[in-house]
């Protein structure tokens, strides 16, 4: 005899085509006027951000920098879902995420030049400094999640990893951990189609990342990730849920980074193809999004444009502020090793500054 | 004979163990289609093919282990962590599982594995990708830490720990991958693991050191040399494990007086091992004690202030003076 164990499903849900026409009404988040053009300003202000990063990265002024465009809609959709006193613990490549949730953008400057000022997160800033290691923010989610638990708190811990940070045993570990302890926690995927040059296919035989929640026992929903709308929506249902106790939810967002994995050297042309990214390009989530606002008369080119230099300017002041940062010393490295130093740490910080050497 | 730099010697070395022994699998993160992200094995994959060279899913636990596996089969993996701060990931694999195969089966298993992994400071990395992290390996027995300095040297010492009948991490310094070029034969050679090279012969002190500190301590001997007159013997280990302690013994019986420079933080590392053996086996030569030229006990810093942090050759002079006037 044989019968079904078990049965699932992976949804996929969009709101936008392309062209920004509702697909899907029933979807639609209740978002006001204002709401929804703060996530176009949002998404305007984050290219901006991006291209300008770019450059900087280019002429050397920047350090270590991860592009963002094509991936807006995801990272701005899933952020603007939050409470600002939920917890993030975000990759590499969501300073965006940060950015909105509070992490001053003068940190992330110095963040991406290597200056430990850049970790130093406010203390009323709820997101943790970006993580280099693919998966280790992953399984310090549950802690975190499982922290709000037992303090009766309300907040939700939401962790961001991409398509290959899904191939690392840490990603399972962190979901089954959240799946059976019920913790209130999201687990955001962005799936860009690739790992630096690996491509999606060969990173797992799945035929969905979202599907990988199944065997953490949670649910797991693939979204557009370039309709900023779907990724709203998806969102804010697993926060919810997440805020209510009910446990928590995995989201793939389906989406593309258009640049380079980072400024440090990849050449995408080495693996993929100049139509893989056209076609990408024409589902962009600005685009998309902006015919939507348009057609309801909430977004003007005028508006835009008048947007950009706004986000220039608070660019410039970020950069400003970064470059007037005072230099880190090794001393300094030294003293905050550990809460009180050691006498041997105490020995070699003397060697360095010469007071009382040996 | 050719110029090469050390990346090319070692796509070179790579390329002629592919070809000398059908065992001999590359594999990891971005090393096949891409090349690696050194592009350390570029076309290496086009060459011999997807079963040979290839892409795994990103998981360094899974890649050793995978290596692990194919050894206990009878491959020759050389599997690559992609940068060495990420080794953590593979911990258990190396020295929980692969270090301790021959020893647990008393000789039935084996795991002649080359863990080939870019490191070393200098290169305005993010964090975690610079750190020298090969101390923790002098710890782990049962494998073998190989840090080559020079092109010439990358080569030979990469044939030797692809055939070596045990486990190698073979640590390549980012910073020395392209910083400059030297003839190496189109031929194969080896340079046996273990064996340290004298770089620079001196009476006054012996530098002993590995990786990309051996040309700061080569530049620092030569302004030592202008400012004092005094010649420093400089010694590249090429092996950190096993330590060639005998070369060292030799150097010391001619300078009685030796420094140790190393770009890993000071504590319980390379440094201290070699202090240790010098003072086992080499005390009644020693006019001074044996000073160690390193950075401080903090993590790798920032990339903003690496270059204060790193052993400047005025750094290793001052401690040259220092060694000598004791
Ligand atoms: C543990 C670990 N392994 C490898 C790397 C090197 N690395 C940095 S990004 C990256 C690809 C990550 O791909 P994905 O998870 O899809 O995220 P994306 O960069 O596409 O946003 C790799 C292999 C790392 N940072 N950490
Ligand atoms: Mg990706």
């Amino acid at each position: 005899m044989s019968t079904s164990a078990a049965q699932f499903e992976v949804p996929y849900v969009q709101v936008l085509d392309e062209n920004g026409n509702v697909t899907n009404p029933d979807r639609v988040p209740s978002l006001n006027d204002e709401q929804l053009r703060d996530l176009m300003k949002r998404m305007v202000f984050t290219r901006i951000w991006d291209q300008r990063a770019i450059k900087l990265a280019r002429q050397g002024r920047l350090g270590f920098y991860a592009p963002v465009a094509g991936q807006e809609a995801s990272m701005i959709g899933s952020e603007f879902a939050t409470n600002k006193d939920d917890f993030l613990l975000p990759g590499y490549r969501d300073i965006p995420q940060c950015y909105f949730h509070g992490y001053p953008l003068h940190q992330l400057f110095l963040y991406s030049r290597g200056h430990q000022l850049g970790g130093k997160v406010p203390d009323d800033v709820h997101c943790m400094i970006p993580q280099i290691i693919i998966g280790a923010q992953i399984v310090q989610t549950p802690g975190v999640a499982l922290a709000f638990k037992l303090r009766g708190e309300k907040r939700v811990a939401v962790t961001y990893t991409g398509d290959g940070g899904t191939s690392q045993g840490d990603f399972y570990e962190g979901m089954n951990f959240a799946g059976a302890m019920k913790l209130p926690a999201v687990f955001f995927v962005q799936n860009n189609q690739y790992a630096i040059s690996v491509p999606r296919e060969l990173q797992t035989a799945a035929q969905t990342l979202a599907q990988k929640a199944v065997a953490a026992g949670i649910p797991g929903v693939q979204v557009d990730g370039m309709d900023i709308l779907a990724v709203y929506s998806v969102m804010r249902e697993a926060v919810d849920r997440a805020r209510a106790g009910e446990g928590p939810t995995m989201i793939e967002a389906i989406t593309f980074r258009y640049g380079p994995h980072t400024m440090s050297g990849d050449d995408p042309t080495r693996y993929r193809t100049q139509e893989t990214q056209e076609a990408w390009e024409k589902r962009d989530p600005l685009i998309r999004f902006r015919n939507y606002l348009v057609s309801k008369g909430l977004w003007s080119e005028q508006e835009e444009q008048a947007y950009i230099e706004e986000a220039k300017e608070t660019i410039n002041a970020a950069l400003k502020q970064a470059d007037e940062t005072e230099k880190m010393t090794v001393p300094q490295l030294i003293d905050s090793m550990f809460a009180e130093p050691t006498q041997e740490l105490l020995r070699q910080r003397a060697e360095i500054t010469g007071e009382g050497a040996n | 004979m050719a110029q090469m730099t050390m990346i090319q010697a070692i796509t070179h070395a790579l390329d002629l163990e592919l070809a000398r022994d059908e065992r001999v699998l590359v594999f990891g993160e971005d090393v096949g289609h891409n090349g690696g992200v050194f592009r350390a094995t570029e076309g290496l994959q086009k060459k011999y093919g997807e079963d040979r060279v290839f892409d795994t899913p990103l998981a360094e636990s899974g890649i050793i282990g995978l290596a692990n596996g194919l050894a206990v089969q009878g491959f020759r993996p050389v599997p690559e962590i992609q940068f060495f701060g990420f080794v953590f990931e593979a911990f258990d694999q190396i020295a929980g599982q692969i270090s301790r195969l021959r020893y647990r089966s008393a000789g039935r298993f084996s795991a002649p594995v080359t863990i080939r992994s870019p490191f070393g400071g200098g290169v305005h990395t993010p964090e975690l990708h610079s750190d020298s992290l090969e101390g923790l390996f002098l710890q782990t027995p049962g494998v073998k830490v190989v840090i080559p300095s020079s092109p010439y040297d990358a080569k030979g010492l990469l044939l030797s720990a692809i055939r070596d009948p045990d486990p190698v991490i073979f640590l390549e310094h980012m910073k020395l991958y392209r910083s400059f070029r030297q003839e190496v034969p189109e031929e194969e050679y080896t340079i046996p693991l273990g064996v340290a090279n004298v770089v620079r012969e001196g009476k006054d002190a012996t530098i002993v050191t590995y990786g990309a500190m051996v040309a700061t301590s080569v530049k620092a001997a030569e302004q030592w040399s202008k400012e004092k007159g005094l010649e420093a013997e400089v010694i590249d280990l090429r092996t950190i494990s096993p330590i060639d302690i005998e070369t060292i013994v030799k150097s010391i019986q001619k300078t009685n007086r030796a420094i140790v420079v190393q770009e890993a933080q000071r504590s319980a590392g390379a440094a201290a091992e070699i202090v240790a053996q010098i003072n086992e086996q080499a005390i009644y030569h020693l006019e001074a004690p044996v000073l160690r030229a390193t950075p401080p006990d903090t993590v790798y810093p920032f990339g903003m202030i690496e270059d204060d942090w790193l052993p400047t050759p005025q750094y290793i002079v001052d401690t040259l003076n220092k060694v000598t006037s004791l």
